[in-house]
């Protein structure tokens, strides 16, 4: 062996036992995983959760963590691909890690929770909780449920609740346009549903899904719009999808009303800019000028230290909302036992950082939780992503508002 | 009738988008025979490099530079990366481009963030410069034409008229003859290389404001130019320049057409029951699925024509 090869060995060898040695020193913090894309077209949103995350946990932690515990985040990507996040499920099953979050994408939401609850069932000493904070399709707490998954964010349903008691009365005919996967499909059929219910007066002109994130260019669709009459498109899309819309209408010179679902979310304001203004709505968990309007000093200073150190804004209330119900829980039952953590979540009552009434209802394990209608204009007091322009709240929907029947019939673990 | 002819004036502009990306692709692939996965990044590049620019000197500058970075980036990877790995056979050139994917697309990610880019059309472009049955046709769009449409004509010209064209002719065809009759074949090819870079990145400057200048980007357009080029044809202007064409076509026209399989049995006599296995492909409305068809057409060329519309070899 040359000198030089020993030494390399050396050093191999002392690195291993470092490794080993690691999971040692970091056993006092509780760990919780998190899968979402951090690469490809929607990592924008991964990225911008993960940073997000990290500022609620520092929170956390600052106050002391859980149980003189400090809080750590673990995150996987799942490329938006289910089946990578089922092999990220598998790493977070073999580090023993208790919890786990997720929050783009219903498709990988619904493998996640069938991935869980086959885990579970197999594994009974090595359990986890699927903490849902954005697979929004409704049949994941209605049909899909499962009693190891928690959603802290309002199903597509509740959305459209607030999306349709939102929309001004002189709307009289509407366009669908939605993504062709869960979702978009979710959007479509409750947008219907509650049209049907509370606006019978509203004309539906067109219903259309459009491929998922494939498509370039979005002009005919505008042709086919201008040709219906809409006064309003009423969309689930998001990201690429939405932007490309809203471009590609406002080229065209299209007077009309983009009442989205999804417009809020991170880079869609920087992309769509002046030309949404007064006339592009969405509905959302929070926003800066939400705490503005309910008159709560400290959350409004929240806003103002996150604007001061990000581009981006914190629309995410149901975040901070998730993980106060899961120290909660976690202090509750006296430790990080999947089943009693889940037990201690169940009908849990909290108020938001706004002062809402906040509840984890049995039946489905949705999180029944206010949302706000706004439109996006220069009359407010915190823009978006400084772009000089902001969401309005328009409309708000308590969560008593929102309590909707569920169709689940949950299955209980029996120990 | 309206619809009609607004799409096909849509189709036209993302048609020759399409082309321009897919020109420098078919060239680089015909002359060197190295599929150039990072195509669509350099796309992307030139889209951020254009936003770049255009902050510091304005749009139009902007138009001329960043291509121009773009084409010495391809200058570059030929002769520090792809000429290095060449001898070991095409395979290592393919991985080499398939990995640049992912270093420029990270490379972006950390340099701009994962956010769109505030790149928007130039002021001076930014009105509809006619309406056509009540519909805006928006000045930029007829710029875009204006662009690509010189920008085949140059490289026409420059292809089939010029002394520099037939020498990249013929070292597409005798690299070991024009290497013997004295010229630089290796400098060909880097020329070649960069040229094809050069015109994504001219795709990528006035494609980034016409759609949106993020992260994603790259891998929104890159599997559609591969179906251009394969489509079209090997080491085919004319061949890229008709499936270019066509695939805009087809999915701007795809879209506004309501009707199924369905529908078009019906006539014949063909009623499907409820209960037939097929009933929710063949019900399914073009419309929904226009984003594929594309790449059905791929298959069928690759199936029953290998060499493309024009091609001269097989794929």
């Amino acid at each position: 062996m040359t000198p030089i090869l020993r030494r390399l060995v050396a050093a191999a060898t002392l690195s291993v036992t470092a490794l080993c040695a690691q999971p040692v020193a970091a056993a006092d913090t509780i760990k919780i995983a998190y899968i979402d894309p951090f690469s490809g077209p929607f990592a924008s949103g991964g990225d911008e959760f993960l940073k997000i995350f990290k500022v609620l946990f520092d929170r956390i932690n600052a106050k002391g963590g859980v149980l003189g515990k400090q809080l750590e985040i673990v995150p996987f990507d799942s490329k938006l691909q289910p089946a990578e996040a089922l092999i990220a499920l598998k790493s977070v099953t073999d580090q023993n890690i208790p919890f786990v979050m997720h929050c783009t994408g219903s498709n990988v939401g619904a493998a996640l929770i069938d991935g869980v609850a086959k885990h579970n069932a197999r594994n009974p000493d090595n359990r986890v909780i699927y903490l849902n904070c954005g697979a929004l399709a409704t049949e994941l707490t209605n049909e899909k449920c499962d009693f190891w998954q928690f959603r802290f964010a309002g199903s597509v349903e509740m959305r459209a609740a607030t999306r349709i008691r939102s929309l001004p009365k002189e709307i009289t005919k509407v366009y669908l346009l939605n993504q062709d996967y869960l979702f978009g499909q979710s959007v479509q059929a409750d947008t219907k549903k509650w049209l049907a219910a509370l606006r019978p007066d509203i004309q539906i002109v067109g219903d259309e899904l459009m491929p998922f994130g494939k498509v370039q260019d979005f002009s005919s669709y505008v042709t086919k719009i201008k040709a219906s009459g809409a006064q309003s498109i009423v969309t689930g899309n998001y990201n690429r999808d939405l932007n490309l819309l809203i471009k590609a209408a406002v080229d065209d010179g299209l007077n009309i009303r983009f009442d989205t679902y999804l417009a809020h979310l991170i880079g869609g304001p920087t992309a769509i800019g002046a030309t949404g203004e007064g006339r592009l709505t969405s509905i959302m968990e929070f926003s800066g000028n939400v705490p503005v309007d309910l008159k709560v000093p400290e959350a409004e200073k929240f806003v103002t230290d996150w604007r001061e150190h990000h581009n981006t804004d914190f629309s995410t209330l149901n975040f901070m909302t998730m993980l106060d119900m899961l120290t909660q829980a976690i202090t509750k039952a006296g430790g990080t036992d999947p089943l009693k953590v889940a037990l201690a979540l169940e009908g849990m009552q909290v108020k938001d950082f706004v002062g809402q009434d906040n509840t984890m209802r049995k039946d489905d394990h949705q999180l029944l939780m206010p949302y706000y209608a706004g439109v996006f204009t220069k009359d407010v007091k915190y823009d978006s992503e400084k772009t000089g322009f902001g969401w309005k709240t328009q409309y708000s929907a308590s969560a008593a508002d929102l309590t909707l029947p569920t169709t689940c019939k949950m299955k209980r673990p029996a120990s | 009738m309206e619809i009609f002819v607004i799409s096909l004036l849509n189709g036209l502009v993302y048609g020759m988008l399409l082309f321009m990306l897919a020109s420098g692709l078919t060239l680089i692939f015909s002359m060197m025979g190295v599929l150039n996965f990072a195509h669509a990044s350099i796309y992307m590049i030139g889209a951020y490099l254009a936003f770049q620019v255009s902050r510091v000197v304005g749009f139009f500058p902007a138009l001329i530079i960043a291509p121009l970075l773009c084409g010495a980036i391809g200058a570059a990877i030929e002769i520090w990366g792809l000429r290095k790995v060449h001898h070991n056979g095409h395979i290592a050139e393919l991985l080499f481009t398939f990995g640049l994917v992912f270093i420029v697309q990270r490379g972006v990610q950390m340099t701009w963030g994962m956010l769109p880019m505030p790149y928007r059309v130039p002021a001076l472009l930014d009105f509809p410069l006619f309406q056509i049955y009540g519909a805006n046709f928006p000045a930029y769009r007829a710029f875009m034409l204006l662009i690509s449409g010189g920008m085949l004509l140059s490289t026409w010209l420059l292809l089939k008229k010029t002394r520099v064209g037939l020498i990249i002719q013929a070292a597409l065809t005798h690299p070991n003859m024009v290497s013997a009759l004295g010229h630089n074949v290796p400098m060909v090819f880097t020329t070649v290389f960069a040229g094809g870079c050069l015109l994504a990145g001219l795709a990528g400057v006035i494609g980034g404001n016409y759609q949106t200048t993020e992260p994603g980007m790259a891998e929104a357009m890159g599997p559609i130019v591969f179906v251009v080029v394969v489509f079209g044809g090997l080491g085919s202007l004319a061949g890229c320049f008709i499936a270019s064409i066509l695939m805009g076509m087809i999915q701007t026209f795809a879209v506004v057409i309501d009707y199924s399989v369905a529908d078009l049995l019906r006539p014949l006599g063909l009623a499907l029951k409820a209960d037939n296995l097929l009933m929710e492909v063949l019900t399914v409305p073009i419309a929904r699925i226009g984003a594929l068809l594309p790449f059905a057409m791929m298959i069928l060329i690759l199936l029953f024509r290998p060499r493309g519309l024009m091609g001269t070899r097989d794929t």
